[in-house]
């Protein structure tokens, strides 16, 4: 009896520290490529790469959500673009020197309005590309988990969230620059944007932002606040009746979610060099939830993979395919729902777990995530 | 034991619930006091889960008044608060967190602060880990601390539950038929369970196994349609002339059902 328990320990240490290690191995891997991408990688190629990376980022944050609070946001979108018009505000005014943007001119105005105006300083830039995200889910999430509007409810006004942002940005050419977006600014702090050399410094941000946010999210989610999160996802009302408040969890977890993406969306603009409505709306929305959906959602490793294979692959297929490449990326999407509900991170672990025992929970691959409600 | 101070810590008033026309309990009173282990009995749809719905704040009377502690009318409040306030709630069915480990249910159940901030810095001390282990065995899944609770067998379930809600040290107990789906052998245990807890909280059981209720000598309250029927011993209960009448007209039913189980 007594020697059988000590064996049973003895087991759950080790596959305890095998998967331990094996993770690490996987950390230090992925960490170790990014870092020598630079030297393996065109500038072209290495751009695109800090773009994949930057959405990294958003897929983190929808990950935390969907895949482990269990509610689906296709309105990320919003969240990304605000971070973006932030820092692209701030480059504007920085480009125009003091006088007033183009469009702007173009359109009439005479005076910077006076919400622009904040925007010349890149700290209050930095911190408005994440708050307001925050607090647009804040107050959004107020509204709808404390009156308990969840599920497909939810989602089908993150939409609407989407289609009002977009019309009003499009609408206001004055102040949004309409259609084209907020673009025509070369210079960071002095420094060429299109600069090989800047290209790869910004590259590092971006791998160094993903990481504090990769460490952060694993934070949260091994933390007790993250264990209730799931228990959300499980079962929200039981959550109530041991006394948490899941609107609460819900409207934080929404919050830094919605940061995270305007995070992303600062570090797009600055390298790509525009952003416009278009790029915050429904299909954005939707495809930062196909990245998440096809690199494992409940795993945070699994959604950075799906985030930089997906656009990899758009990328590959529309150089190669210019025609068809919808065609293939509408048809990996069905193969990974039908085939792999748990993404590629799912499909990772169900092969490292075959002949393991079932039911247990020390490999959270291997017994899957319950589909949190679509 | 009768001698002892009785003071009342959950009062019903006139509790009236209405869906949508339906009467699901009418002018219901209920009072309880510390330490008292209550059964609720009565016909299906008697309206003994919407009254401790009521209770857990799940759903909202159309009238009448629960006060709690002889002080605060918790129909108005939510059912986070209420279950901050004190009290704890076990539904018919095995509700855990099915991915989550059998700890990390425990873990979370546990009174403690509930707030984000208090979870996002919250580390188990090691008076927690001695409690969470103590739980554990008490509900006999001290080997299985590490499994996903989807995995357990009905009955550990249902025990795992149990042991949620014991740590979350509410002073009244709401369980909602806890011995159905047990074996014998788990309904003893559950018996044994309620006797233990009974010692430091309050308890109130709806129950349909009258095998298990007259086990206890308790006070039984007896529900029909919505409306208190009868309170008092088991053997009054079972002298009463309306009771006897409403449950004849079930028991052949209550016989056949049973004899199907």
């Amino acid at each position: 009896m007594r020697s059988s328990a000590k064996g049973g320990v003895g087991m759950q240490l080790r596959t305890w520290t095998s998967r331990r290690l094996w993770l690490l191995a996987v950390y230090a891997a992925s960490a170790a490529v990014l870092f020598c991408a630079p030297l393996m990688l065109s500038d072209f190629r290495l751009n695109l790469l800090a773009k994949f990376l930057a959405y990294a980022i958003v897929a983190l944050g929808l990950d935390l959500i969907w895949g482990y609070t269990g509610i689906l946001s296709l309105g990320h979108g919003v969240f990304f673009g605000l971070g973006g018009y932030a820092m692209a505000m701030y480059l504007k005014l920085a480009a125009s020197g003091g006088r007033l943007p183009d469009f702007m001119d173009w359109s009439g105005l005479t005076v910077l309005p006076w919400f622009w105006k904040p925007f010349e300083s890149i700290g209050f830039a930095i911190a408005a590309g994440i708050l307001l995200p925050a607090l647009l889910a804040l107050i959004l999430g107020y509204v709808t988990f404390r009156n308990r509007i969840r599920g497909v409810y939810f989602t089908i006004l993150t939409q609407a969230l989407v289609i009002i942002t977009t019309t009003l940005f499009v609408g206001q050419q004055a102040y949004t620059g309409g259609t084209n977006g907020v673009t025509g600014y070369s210079k960071l702090f002095g420094y060429s944007l299109a600069s090989p050399e800047t290209k790869r410094w910004l590259y590092f941000v971006t791998v160094g932002v993903l990481i504090g946010a990769f460490l952060l999210c694993r934070f949260l989610v091994k933390s007790r606040f993250g264990k209730v999160l799931r228990a959300i996802r499980d079962g929200e009302n039981r959550v109530r009746f041991i006394g948490y408040n899941p609107a609460i969890y819900q409207m934080v977890a929404f919050a830094i979610s919605a940061g995270l993406a305007g995070l992303a969306g600062m570090l797009f603009v600055l390298h790509v060099g525009i952003i416009s409505p278009s790029m915050m709306g429904i299909v954005p929305s939707i495809e930062m939830v196909l990245w998440v959906a096809i690199g494992g959602r409940g795993t945070l490793g699994g959604a950075v993979l799906g985030a930089v294979l997906l656009n990899s692959a758009k990328s590959t297929f529309s150089e190669s395919y210019p025609d068809m490449w919808t065609l293939f990326l509408g048809a990996l999407f069905v193969v990974v729902v039908v085939f792999l509900p748990k993404g590629a991170a799912g499909l990772i672990g169900q092969l490292r777990g075959i002949g393991r025992r079932k039911g247990r929970e020390s490999d959270e691959r291997t017994s899957g995530v319950r589909n949190p409600a679509v | 034991m009768s001698e002892r101070v009785e003071s009342v810590i959950l009062q019903c008033d006139g509790v009236t619930v209405d869906f949508d026309g339906f009467k699901a309990v009418q002018g219901m009173d209920l009072t309880l006091t510390r330490g008292e282990l209550r059964f609720l009995i009565g016909p299906n749809g008697a309206g003994k889960t919407t009254m401790l719905d009521v209770i857990c704040g799940k759903v909202k009377p159309a009238s009448g008044k629960v006060m709690l502690r002889g002080g605060v009318d918790i129909t108005r409040k939510r059912e986070h608060q209420i279950a901050e306030l004190g009290i704890g709630r076990k539904f018919q069915t095995p509700s855990i967190f099915p991915s989550l480990t059998v700890y990390d249910n425990l873990e979370i159940a546990m009174k403690q602060n509930r707030s984000v901030f208090a979870a996002l810095r919250a580390k188990l001390r090691s008076g927690e880990t001695d409690r969470l282990a103590a739980q554990l065995e008490m509900v006999g899944l001290q080997g299985k601390a590490d499994w996903r609770a989807g995995g357990l067998s009905h009955g550990e379930k249902q025990w795992l539950e149990i042991g949620m809600m014991l740590l979350q040290e509410p002073e009244i107990l709401l369980l909602d038929e806890p011995v159905a789906g047990m074996t014998d052998r788990e309904t003893e245990k559950t018996g044994e369970l309620l006797q233990h807890i009974r010692k430091t909280q309050s308890i109130v059981v709806v129950e349909h196994d009258m095998e298990f209720v007259r086990s206890f000598a308790s006070k039984v309250t007896v529900m029909h349609e919505g409306r208190l029927l009868k309170e008092g011993s088991m053997e009054e209960v079972q002298r009463d002339d309306r009771v006897a009448e409403v449950y004849l007209g079930k028991r052949r039913d209550a016989d056949a059902s049973r004899s199907t189980a």
